[in-house]
Formats: structure tokens, sequence, C-alpha cells
């Protein structure tokens, strides 16, 4: 291990990590970015899309270069009950040209890239070695991190804690005020494989195009929802399971994803492909109100780590959150370290980068997004008001004549047992959350 | 949604994961106290399914196949049942496709 000091020790190299090392080294500081894995990327997965425009300003032409699997031009929301399913299905061919939109990536080809570009402007990437705790000096300012490695102390002015949703750094620092299991899903996935052209003619698509859907009303009893989404030679399909609910019932994981599999929309897509990997890991879901402090005395908390992820309905959004936070915990530990005040006063050009960035205003914007779209409503009376109201809508009952679409909704909304008032709020929310 | 059971053994959807098992557990879990529990929330919860209860209240637990997600412990509402922490450096889960 070396033993030269590091002006700043990045702790896990995900996108947030790699992204942060990639800023200093630039800058011409000695930055280690240590990773617990065998290679970047190798204890993370996603489900989903990567959106890539915050990547313009760091790696140009980005999209030449990044391991890409498919060009998302196809991209649906699906409300599913057990027998019937609603699906706004929107194509855009644009985003099958630069600068693109979003992507489909397998992380540990993906994370290793960024990872790769940290390593070529200078970062020291050490692998396989665990942060195990933060060094304090007298005055218990943090000044490094010790790791599981022989004499693997390592010193430096500044931590980064880009450790993920667990983030034992932040809770050591003492930065969570929620971590509770209220905060978090569960996200648990297959890949399956399929040949190319098979996936092509399932998914209505052609070259690089690629498709995702995101599913609500598909994880049972369990608040959550479901994706579908297409790589080159494989499907990646899942769910995402808040944790409190998953607690209280009696199906697994798998046994919910294999519901998704089975439902009548669903089945086409995926029929006789192999599981090729199974996966799971947590969600920070909890939005800005569950958030954790991001800055103390010798340390900056990024990405999952500072529960920076947005997971509300129309949008599902990480990787992007967490190389923008990442990049803004970089561009201000360079200038701390130059003025020589690491401290917390000295790193609180953080906070105020996020704040005027999209990583804060969207989270502050969506603030009300993970109450709403977790709720018992949004999760089963609507998808079944949605479901039935088009069933009675399309369905020809002559010689009954036709009913209008608001009765039908009403009527739909008490068969749920969802009271007016209830609903209207729920509205209201979602045109202030959303609107 | 129409219950299904999962189209493969839970053991051969874990063999498609590749996994370094270390020498010593990253997670311990104290049966004397798993012994009271009555909601047993982690024998649904792990995707892994590493806890398994026994016929004599207790929990039999196996760290070698652990995601190192965090769920149990997030789940686990009796105190100081799990201990969990990362596994040693280079060891545990690898993914690889995901």
């Amino acid at each position: 291990m070396a033993t030269d000091r590091f002006d700043a020790v990045v702790v896990g190299a995900g996108p947030a990590g790699s992204t942060a090392a990639l800023v200093l080294a630039r800058a011409g500081r000695r930055v280690a970015l240590i990773e617990r894995g065998p290679f970047p990327g190798s204890k993370n997965m996603y489900g989903g899309v990567l959106y890539g425009r915050i990547l313009d300003d760091l790696i140009p032409r980005w999209w030449e270069q990044i391991p890409v699997q498919r060009w998302v031009t196809r991209r649906a929301t699906m409300v599913l009950t057990p027998t019937q399913s609603l699906t706004i299905d929107f194509r855009n061919q644009a985003w099958g040209a630069p600068p693109y939109n979003g992507c489909t990536i397998l992380r540990p080809d993906f994370d290793a890239w960024l990872a790769g570009k940290a390593v070529d402007a200078g970062a020291h990437l050490i692998t396989s070695t665990t942060a195990t705790g933060l060094l304090r000096d007298s005055q218990r300012r943090i000044v490094g991190v010790a790791t599981d490695r022989p004499d693997g102390d390592l010193p430096a002015s500044l931590v980064i804690a880009c450790d993920g949703v667990n983030s034992f750094l932040a809770k050591e620092a003492g930065l969570y005020h929620h971590a509770g299991p209220e905060h978090f899903t569960l996200g648990a996935k297959e890949v399956l494989s399929l040949p190319r052209d098979e996936i092509d003619r399932r998914f209505g698509l052609t070259g690089d195009d690629g498709a995702d859907f995101e599913i609500v009303g598909a994880t049972g009893d369990v608040a959550g929802g479901g994706f579908v989404y297409t790589n080159a030679d494989t499907i990646s399909i899942g769910v995402v399971l808040h944790l409190p609910g998953l607690a209280r019932q009696s199906r697994r994981p798998e046994e919910l994803i294999a519901d998704l599999k089975a439902h009548p929309s669903i089945a086409p897509l995926v029929e006789g492909a192999d599981l090729k990997e199974y996966s799971a890991h947590l969600i920070p879901e909890g939005g800005y109100d569950a958030m954790p402090e991001i800055v103390t005395d010798g340390m900056l908390v990024a990405g999952d780590a500072a529960g920076l992820c947005l997971a509300a309905g129309i949008w599902l959004e990480g990787v992007n959150f967490a190389i923008g936070s990442g990049a803004a915990a970089g561009r201000t530990a360079v200038e701390a370290i130059a003025a020589g005040d690491t401290s917390a006063a000295g790193l609180a050009g953080y906070r105020r980068r996020l704040d005027n960035s999209f990583v804060l205003q969207d989270h502050k914007k969506l603030r009300g997004a993970p109450g709403l779209v977790l709720s018992d409503r949004v999760q089963r009376a609507y998808p079944q008001v949605a479901c039935d109201v088009l069933e009675q809508m399309f369905t020809v009952s002559n010689p009954s004549p036709k009913i209008g679409a608001g009765r039908l909704a009403y009527r739909s909304l008490r068969a749920a047992n969802v009271r007016l008032r209830d609903a209207a709020r729920d509205a209201w929310t979602a045109v202030r959350t959303f609107g | 949604m129409t219950e299904r059971l999962p189209d493969m053994a839970f053991e051969d959807r874990m063999a498609t994961v590749d996994f370094r098992v270390a020498p010593d557990a990253h997670i311990t879990v104290d049966g004397d106290r798993c012994r009271g529990c009555s909601t047993r929330a982690c024998v649904t919860a792990c995707p892994a399914n590493l806890f398994v209860p026994t016929a004599d209240g207790g929990i039999l637990f196996n760290y070698e196949q652990c995601f190192e997600c965090g769920t149990c412990y997030l789940v686990c509402d009796t105190e100081g049942a799990i201990t969990w922490r990362y596994p040693e450096g280079g060891h545990g889960v690898v993914f690889r496709h995901s």
C-alpha cells in the first residue's frame, strides 16, 4: 500500500466515486480510489437506464466510447392488474442518434470504463480493498480511512464516501438520521439470454435501438414496481420492493419476479429465455427528505451513499445523480485542498453546487413523489380503476347503451373503495409534484 | 397477479451468480435473539434465501451466497440479532451481467 499521503481518498469505484476521482486527478491531485470488489462494478447492479448527458462536460463524445448495450428509443409505462394491462408506449427515433437520451449498460462494463477514465487521468485505483472505518485526529476530524489490507490505513486531507446505499462510512460519521427500512427498496433482477434478433422481434426494435418498460401494479401485496428492458442479447426483468411491505408478507422476491414473468402482457416477451444471472441490490428511495447530511469535517458523501436516487414513478434515475454528485464533490474537493481548508466550512460549496444543479433541484421538486408512488392507492387502487374504466369503455355491452367515462370512473373509484376527496388530493399532489 | 412458483430450483438460480467466498463470515446472526422473534422478516425478504428457520425456533444462516444488499439488517426488528459488514476486500459476490 502506498505510504505517501494522498490529497483525497475516494471510497467506492462506482459512478460517483470514479467521477470524483476523475475530477481530482485532472486537477493534478493525488487521489486514491478504493474499491472492495475485484474490479469496479462487480458489486453493482441497477434497474434500467443510464441517462448520459451529465457526461457531456466530463467526457466529450462519451457516446462513442461507453460500453453501451442499446440506445433506448422505446419507453413504456405499464399499469398492471392480475389480468389487465394499460400501457403508454412512446417511441422516439431521435433518441437513437447523438447526443442520445438513455442507454442500457451492464454495470461491470460501465463502471470499469468510468473508473478507467479516472485511472487514465492519474487516479490510483486500489481494488479488492474494503474500507473498514474512518481515521480521525485528536480533534475527531476525519483524516482518512482504515482498510482491511495489512498496513492499510490511508491518511488524506479529505475522504469522499461513495460507498453505496449502505454507506457504513456516512453512518460511522453520524450523518444518517433516516436509516429505517421505510426509506429503502430492494431491487431483484433476472438477466435472461435471448438471441439478439429474437429480442428485436419481440420488442419491435432494429439495430442498436432498445426498449425500457417501467411497471406499476406488478408486485402483489408489496408496494413497489417492476421493469423490463433490453440489452444487446439479454433481457433484464425485475421488481423493486418497498422493504416494510416485503417484510410484512410471505412471498419472496424471486416469486414476485415469477408472477411478473407470468403476466399475459409480459410472458410473451420473456418466454423460453434462460436465466443468465440473478442479482439484487438496495435502492435509496426515500428522496430529498430522507437524505443524510453530506458534508462534515474532512468528508463529503455522494451517490447512493448520499441517498441520491429518484424512483418517482415516471422518472427512475440514479447513475446520473451519482455522476453529478461525484463531479460536484470532486470540484469542491479540488478547491478546498487548494485553499488548505477541508473543514465542513471549507467544503460547504458542495451543498451549494448540488442545490444549484439538477441533482438537488430534481430531488426537491419530487420530494413528495416517494410517498405518493408507494401509497396503497397508487399501487393498487388506481391501476385497478384505470384498467376497469378502459375495460368498460371498450366492452360493447349491447343492448345496454354506452356509459360516459366520467360516470365509469366514479363507479370504479367507488368499487375500489377510493374516496373522491382522497383521489382529488392525490391528483393535486401529483400535479404539484410532477407538474 | 397470478401467484406462480419460480420456474427453477433456487440452487440453480444462485448457481448463475459468481461468489468468491471469504474465509470469515461477514454476517453474524445471534440465534438466541432470533428465538424470540415472531416476524422472521429476514426469511422472506433475503433475495438470496440465506435465512432458514429451524424446528427449535432459531435461524440457520449461510453467508456464502450473499448479495451484500443489506436487506436483512434493515428489515430485522430484533435489536442486535443481525450484525452486518462488508466482506473482506476482493471476496463475496461478483456480478458480471447485471
